[in-house]
């Protein structure tokens, strides 16, 4: 007979570390899809995911059962996400001088005209990737929550552990910085 | 160029662009093979399978003197109880002096 999420996590918390399987076999993929949002290379995405599943453990008597795991692990998911922004903001010095031939055309084609830039274009999603970044940390996962996830103010500062005033402000900056750098991409390619 | 439609056009690029979720194979065999080798030892536990084994061993040895105690028991050599015994023992020199004298 298969075990409750309920009997895996309490046996887990009784020292069985085989019960915690079928949670990460279950939930993977969640954090996987979310873990790919921030990370572009597959060994980084796996070692996030690694990281959320091992502080999974650590921190399982933390669980309040009163909320679903589910949302409790996505929130660990976020922060674990978030941390790996903060440590990895390497490429954000990069030109956008360095674009590839598809992307340039597809700017291109949406300065003659906007409308027939499509953007589920592979080179649309690549020129996104680049703007995202460029991006701060906080803003980065603010403007992936907020505009690309569609979640509300409230769902982001449950996930991050910011104020909801906190989410606010940092979405408004995040906007700005966002209008920023595309205005510095205009000025390095088209002047 | 329209910064702002082109902010709004990338933004919809990247809500077209839906990550995959495929997870590498054997994934969690991996993280539970992990979490098998990071399991911290619990302090408690074995406190108390410590002084469980040193209470089983107490108890042993005092069968086991108990036993032996009861199925060989000691043979004085001197008669009478231990209060004749004491007494003697501790008067044993005014005994000595009252004889030399």
């Amino acid at each position: 007979m298969e075990r409750t999420e309920a009997e895996l996590i309490a046996a887990v918390l009784k020292g069985d570390a085989a019960s915690f399987e079928p949670l990460v076999q279950k939930y993977s993929p969640r954090v996987f899809a979310t873990a790919r949002r921030y990370a572009r290379r597959e060994s980084e995405v796996e070692d996030i995911a690694q990281e959320v599943w091992l502080k999974a453990f650590s921190k399982l008597q933390s669980f309040r059962s009163e909320a679903p795991f589910e949302h409790w692990l996505m929130r660990m998911t976020v922060r674990t996400c978030y941390d790996f922004l903060r440590g990895h903001q390497r490429n954000r010095e990069s030109s956008f001088s360095e674009l590839s031939e598809p992307e340039t055309d597809w700017l291109e084609r949406f300065v003659a005209d906007p409308g027939s830039a499509a953007e589920d274009a592979d080179a649309a999603k690549l020129l996104v990737g680049r703007l995202l970044e460029k991006l701060s940390p906080p803003a980065r996962l603010v403007i992936t929550l907020l505009e690309i996830e569609d979640r509300s103010v409230k769902e982001i500062a449950e996930l991050t552990g910011w104020s909801v005033a906190l989410v606010k402000v940092r979405a408004f900056r995040a906007r700005g910085e966002m209008r920023k750098i595309l205005a510095k991409m205009a000025r390095d390619k088209y002047l | 160029m329209n910064l702002a439609d082109l902010q709004t056009k990338l933004i919809a690029a990247a809500r077209a662009d839906v990550p995959g979720d495929q997870v590498p194979y054997a994934f969690e065999k991996r993280v539970t093979v992990l979490l098998a080798a990071r399991v911290a030892p619990d302090n408690l536990a074995l406190w108390v399978r410590g002084l469980w084994r040193a209470a089983v061993s107490c108890v042993a040895v005092t069968l086991l003197f108990g036993a032996w105690a009861v199925l060989n028991p000691t043979t004085s050599s001197t008669t009478g109880d231990l209060s004749q015994n004491f007494e003697s023992t501790l008067l044993a020199s005014v005994d000595q002096s009252d004889q030399a004298q």
